[in-house]
This record gives C-alpha cells, sequence and structure tokens, in this order.
C-alpha cells in the first residue's frame, strides 16, 4: 500500500505544471537549504570550542543543553510559519480498500521526513562526535543524540497539532503566539525555569538512558493526538459537508469614488474578507507591525541605519508582497470568465495596484508611533513606504505575469491548514534586499538623508511612470494571456 | 454573425478541430452534437479566444476574435463552473457581471426577476455564496449571468447538464424565446439529442474535430441523429 501511496506523490510532485515551469524556484530552494545544512554544520562542529571559550568556567556540555528550550520555541516557530503537513488528496482514496488508519499513518510519516527534521541532525551529530573526540562517554552522547532525535520529532508532531487548532481560529497565529509567549514568559520572569529544566533533563537522560522511555511516550503521545485528530477529518462528511456561511456583506459603496475600477475593488475585497487563505493573512499583517520593536529599542540597531530601511520596507509592504506575489493567481478559479468578459485588463491591473498602495499608506500611518525611538526612523520608514509605491508595486505586478500556479480559494483541502510555505517568503526576499542594499551603500557613502532622499526618488520615479510601466506591464499579461489560461485551468 | 474559415487547433501536432468554414447567420439557434473528444468545447473556447487557433479564424460580427477584444461586450457565455466567483452571492455576481457589461442594479434587478420561474426560488435572496450552492443551481446563476446586458451571441456549454427535468424545460422556453423573439444568436452544445433537437433551429455534428453533418431541424431530425450516433456504437461493437 505505501508503494502506492509513494509512487502517487511522486507523481502527482513531477507532473505538477507548477514544478516543470519553476525550476529557477526549485534552485533556489535547493541552495537556501544547502545554505542552512552549512550553517547548521559549522555550528555543530564549532560549538564546543565556542562554549569553552565564551563560559570557561562551566561544563560545556551543561552549558549546551541549558539552551535548548530557545531552541525548542525558535523551531517551533519556524516550522509554524514554513512547514505544512503534508496534502494528500484523500476524497478519491476514501472508497478504494484501503484502511483509514494506513493513509493517517503514510500522511504523519511521510511529515517525518521533512527537511525541517533534518536539519538538526546536521549540528547534533557533530556536535556529539566533537564532545566524544572531547572524552566524554560514548554511551551517554550517544544516549543524548538520540534524546535530541526524538525531541525533534516531538517538535515536528507538536507543531501539527498546534496547526490543527490555529486553522479552527479566526486569528490563526494566536493558539502559536499564546502557547510560546506563555512558555517564553514563564521561564523569562522566573516562574518556571524551564531552561534548567529542559537542561536537567536532558542530562538526566543522558546519564540514565532507561530514562529516554519518557521523550519516547511524549513522542508517542504526539503521535496519537495527530493521528486521532486527522482520522476526524478522515470522513467524506467533513470534506463534503457544506459549511453554509450566513452572508456578511459590508456596504463597498465608497469603492465607486474610484470610478471604473469600483467593482474590482469590490470583488478583491470580497475576495480577501471572504476566503480562509485570504483572511489567514490579516492578523499576520498586523503582527508585523511590531516587528520594528525587535529591533529599535536595542543599542546595536541605533548606530546601523540600514536596519531602518528594511523594517520599513517590510513593515509597510507586507501586505503588498504576501497579496501581490499571488496576482492574478487569486483570480484563478474564475479567470477564464474574466478573459471572455468585457473586461479592460488594465482596470482589473489597477484595481490590485490601489489596494495594495492603499495597504501601504494605511500601514505607513500605523508605523508613525515608531517616531518615539527617533525621527529618523519615521524618516526612513517613509522613503521605504515611497519605494514600496512606485517600485515594488510595479515589480510585484510584472512579476506576477509570470504566476502559473493556481490558488484554489474554494476547495479545502483535507490537510491543509494554512496554504503558505517557505516559497512565499523567498520571493519577497528580492523587493526587501534590494532595497535595503541601495539604502545602506549609499547611507554609508553619501549619509543617512541622501540615502532616505534616494529611495524615495525612486519610489518617485516610479509613480511619475506611473501610466507607461502600467502600459507595458498590462502587455505583458495580455501576450501570456492563453499560457495563464491554460495553466489556472490545471489542477496543481 | 459569426465566420469560421480554415479553423484548426493543434495540441502536439494532433488535430484536435478543424473547420474549413461554418456560418451561423443572426439570430438563429445553433447547436452542436457529438461524442467526447468531438472538439465541442475547442471550438466554444476558440470563439471566446480562451485558447489560440493553429490556423484560421473566426469572426464575430465583423470582428476577428483572436486580434480585437471588440466583440467582447455584445459576446456572453457560460462555458462551466469555472466561470463563477465561488465567493460571491448570486445577486453580487450578477450585479458584477453587470458592472462589467454597463447596467446598473436595477437593469439588473429587472433581468433576473424575469426568472423567478427559473431559480424556482433557490437563487436570489438565500444569503449564499455561490460555492455552497449545488451544481445545479450553480448552472442556473452561470446561465442567467449570461443573459445580462443584452448580449447578441449567447454561448452555453452543455446547459442542460445537472439540471432537473423541470429547470430544462424551462431553460429550452428561454433559450427559444432568445433566438425566436429578440434575435440573439445562441450557441448551444449538448449530449442529449432530443433538448438541442427540441432548442435548436439548426445541428451540426462533430465528429473527432470534423463536421460531418450539418442539419436543418425538423421532425425527422432526432431520428436522424438518433441512427448516426447508434451506427457508431453498433461499428465499434462489430469491431469487438
Amino acid at each position: 500500500m505505501i508503494k502506492h501511496f509513494l509512487n502517487l506523490e511522486w507523481k502527482q510532485y513531477f507532473r505538477s505544471s507548477y514544478w516543470q515551469k519553476n525550476m529557477a524556484l526549485n534552485i533556489l530552494l535547493v541552495f537556501f537549504a544547502l545554505y542552512f545544512v552549512a550553517l547548521f554544520l559549522g555550528a555543530g562542529f564549532f560549538l564546543l570550542p565556542a562554549l569553552k571559550k565564551l563560559y570557561p568556567e562551566q561544563d560545556p556540555f551543561v552549558v549546551a543543553n541549558s539552551f535548548m528550550f530557545f531552541w525548542i520555541i525558535g523551531d517551533l516557530l519556524m516550522r509554524f510559519f514554513l512547514q505544512k503537513l503534508p496534502v494528500m488528496s484523500v476524497k478519491p482514496l476514501l472508497t478504494l480498500p484501503i484502511k483509514r488508519s494506513t493513509v493517517v499513518n503514510f500522511v504523519l510519516g511521510k511529515s517525518a521526513l521533512s527537511f525541517f527534521n533534518f536539519l538538526p541532525l546536521f549540528a547534533i551529530i557533530p556536535f556529539s562526535i566533537m564532545l566524544i573526540l572531547d572524552d566524554y562517554t560514548t554511551a551517554m552522547v550517544l544516549t543524548w543524540m538520540f534524546t535530541m532525535i526524538i525531541l525533534v520529532l516531538i517538535i515536528n508532531f507538536l507543531n501539527f497539532i498546534i496547526e490543527a487548532f490555529s486553522a479552527e481560529t479566526e486569528l490563526s497565529v494566536l493558539p502559536l503566539l499564546v502557547v510560546v509567549g506563555a512558555l517564553y514568559a514563564l521561564d523569562f520572569f522566573g516562574l518556571v525555569s524551564f531552561r534548567t529544566l529542559l537542561g536537567d533533563a536532558l542530562i538526566g537522560v543522558a546519564n540514565n538512558p532507561i530514562f529516554i522511555l519518557i521523550p519516547i511516550a511524549i513522542l508517542g503521545a504526539c503521535y496519537w493526538f495527530n493521528a486521532k485528530l486527522l482520522r476526524s477529518k478522515l470522513f467524506l462528511d467533513s470534506s463534503l459537508k457544506t459549511k453554509v456561511t450566513e452572508v456578511k456583506a459590508a456596504d463597498l459603496s465608497w469603492t465607486k469614488r474610484f470610478g471604473d475600477i469600483a467593482p474590482f475593488m469590490q470583488l478583491d475585497l470580497k475576495l480577501i474578507w471572504r476566503n480562509k487563505r485570504t483572511k489567514s493573512m490579516l492578523p499576520l499583517v498586523l503582527l508585523f507591525l511590531f516587528y520594528g520593536l525587535i529591533f529599535y529599542p536595542q543599542e546595536t540597531y541605533q548606530n546601523m541605519p540600514f536596519f531602518y530601511a528594511f523594517v520599513g520596507i517590510f513593515v509597510t509592504g507586507i501586505f503588498l508582497i504576501n497579496f501581490g506575489q499571488f496576482i492574478p493567481a487569486w483570480d484563478s478559479s474564475y479567470y477564464k470568465m474574466l478573459m471572455s468578459q468585457n473586461i479592460k485588463y488594465e482596470q482589473y491591473l489597477r484595481s490590485k495596484f490601489m489596494l495594495m498602495i492603499m495597504s501601504v499608506v494605511i500601514l505607513f500611518v500605523l508605523t508613525i508611533p515608531y517616531v518615539y525611538f527617533g525621527w529618523k526612523i519615521l524618516l526612513a520608514h517613509f522613503a521605504a513606504a515611497i519605494y514600496n509605491i512606485g517600485v515594488n508595486s510595479h515589480v510585484i505586478l510584472f512579476g506576477g505575469s509570470f504566476n502559473r500556479k493556481k490558488i484554489d480559494l474554494d476547495k479545502k483541502a483535507a490537510f491543509n491548514y494554512q496554504g503558505t510555505g517557505a516559497v512565499q517568503w523567498i520571493i519577497g526576499f528580492p523587493l526587501m534586499i534590494l532595497p535595503m542594499a541601495i539604502f545602506g551603500i549609499s547611507n554609508w557613502l553619501i549619509g543617512f538623508e541622501a540615502a532616505c532622499a534616494i529611495l524615495a526618488i525612486l519610489g518617485l520615479a516610479g509613480i511619475v511612470f506611473h501610466k507607461k510601466l502600467m502600459k507595458a506591464i498590462t502587455q505583458r499579461y495580455l501576450d501570456s494571456k492563453y499560457k495563464m489560461i491554460d495553466a489556472f485551468s490545471q489542477d496543481s | 454573425m459569426i465566420h469560421t474559415k480554415d479553423l484548426s487547433k493543434l495540441y502536439n501536432g494532433t488535430t484536435v478541430l478543424n473547420v474549413e468554414e461554418l456560418n451561423i447567420p443572426k439570430g438563429q439557434s445553433f447547436g452542436l452534437v457529438g461524442n467526447n473528444g468531438a472538439g465541442k468545447t475547442t471550438y466554444f473556447s476558440l470563439l471566446l479566444d480562451l485558447i489560440k487557433p493553429s490556423t484560421g479564424n473566426i469572426t464575430n460580427n465583423n470582428v476577428v476574435v483572436d486580434e480585437s477584444e471588440a466583440w467582447k461586450p455584445f459576446t456572453s457565455s457560460f462555458i462551466d463552473e469555472s466561470f463563477l466567483i465561488g465567493y460571491l452571492t448570486p445577486e453580487e455576481y450578477f450585479y458584477f457581471i453587470g458592472d462589467l457589461r454597463g447596467q446598473n442594479k436595477a437593469d439588473v434587478d429587472a433581468l433576473t426577476s424575469k426568472f423567478e420561474d427559473f431559480f424556482n426560488g433557490e437563487i436570489i435572496g438565500k444569503k449564499k455564496y455561490l460555492r455552497d450552492l449545488s451544481k445545479g443551481n450553480q448552472k442556473k446563476a452561470g446561465i442567467v449571468a449570461a443573459l445580462i446586458g443584452n448580449p447578441e451571441v449567447i454561448i452555453l456549454d452543455e446547459p442542460f447538464a445537472n439540471l432537473d427535468p423541470t429547470t430544462q424545460i424551462r431553460l429550452k422556453q428561454i433559450l427559444k424565446n432568445l433566438a425566436e423573439k429578440q434575435g440573439v444568436t445562441v450557441l448551444v452544445s449538448s449530449h442529449d439529442l432530443m433538448h438541442v433537437t427540441d432548442v435548436c433551429e439548426r445541428i451540426v455534428v462533430l465528429e473527432k474535430g470534423n463536421v460531418i453533418k450539418d442539419l436543418e431541424t425538423n421532425p425527422a431530425t432526432l431520428k436522424e441523429l438518433e441512427a448516426h450516433f447508434a451506427s457508431g456504437a453498433m461499428v465499434s461493437q462489430e469491431e469487438e
């Protein structure tokens, strides 16, 4: 049975039009993967000497274990945004003579083979080797190593449990924040010192191999709970059930002032508000408003002005990047209809453009309180906002014409909790790195005000040439019309 | 109204449609029949410029469809459920299409109110999203949306499929009425020979992309069509 599943997975992956048309993106992903592998390998080999140097009077093994708590928290956070439970189209399988538990076990088993689980091994194994070379008892180190591997798997399954619960609430990131925040707060205020608790526990297990049964039991419990969750979703009625939602119609007549693009703007706003996938994006946008608080209160970043530009681009452009990169795929399920309708392509695109601009303006206004940390920050954010309006908006619209992946808004794939993955974040990088580089270099060569001016001028240039740029972009879309229709009418 | 000249469509060297000439005059109700893979949907997709012809072209009211977009204001269509926007209610969808076709809310309301019978009380005022409607009701909404804005050409792919018997009969009346009284050119494809012969003045049979029959509908047409498709079944039986 597993053989059949693997065969199906293989075909699904390599026969999807997405894979074949996005080699560049795949190469980029592999590149990133290799980068992280190298990073972890380096950490694994140099952690021991580094710890010895930093904490000369403490046992480096104990110090390393005391940091494990932060690693778990960080890993959980990262996985929540980047790792998704592997999706499997189960509907065709339900009527075939396959046991439900087989499907569940396959999906969960597959998730254990995720890259995110292998990555820590690149640090854990070299670190263990270094420990053994450093005259720690081999048996103890090996026990520790296996405990760590089990711990990685526990995090893996714990993440899916969190995701399952977060999918049920409106604010999808809330459960994670509650869990992580509570753990961190308890530790931070010294109520329960998870740091030492976990560190002692790990050392305890390493010294008494019999205790390894405890993490194994926890892993078993996590797996069992996941299996239970999935099994309950594996019935036809839960995927077929027409969850009839009462329509909440908002008054969108204010869009009328935008003239001929009003119908499209109304459509886009409804698109965002009425689909789970787009709606889950909104709390994230608001959450990232506080991104600057990580950097600005710290002295170190006060002297690194290029960080202002980065935060500015990121915070004011988060909606632009998240929404913009899926233009026109948001409309992919009815793209044929739009193309046969009496519409002007330019109006259609301009509506998306206006929406992104509005988001940048609103987000900029919301970031004004950052002026508390200095007027320079406000100035840099303002320049970044103009850059987003003038340059990034056009770039992302242009990039959209290369979009060939259908988004199925209606479908509630059985195991698809959120629909955002690592790829989404990678696409956003050039949009943020480039202005940051421009800003950083001109800040270094000329000065802070000049750097702000350069970013703003680039943005203004984009605004001045808006009509011309839109014309070129529209032409691009028209040229790839047939290809897009074809790609959007294919499933996955 | 619609002239097809030397039209062909190839996919990887395989011809899926090859029509030398086909003229559909204004106000004609035109039916397209054929087995799966005969090229019906391909022809409609070419007519709507959703795919590019390999050779030749289609002219819709003197507009070459793959060169200009001027055919869009007077042409409307419903090919399949992918023409619907799932997260809108039927009313919102009608208003959206109305907006695109220069009709205000009152115009759209006036039109949809004429189809209360057809909707059978399951579409308007239900506060449901289109994605939550049944296949049949989705189809009803899509067909009526194709009638918004006084189009001169209406293209419907398999309009009878998924509809209940009562609605099928009502749809036949609507389509007949459009062609006979309002001079609208109606293009319909179907697998149901009885329905097409009821509705259409003219029926064209496609087979493997070629036009093999072009019939004016008369009382004997249904028999002729049945005989034609039955003979295909007989031949394949003998071959086995």
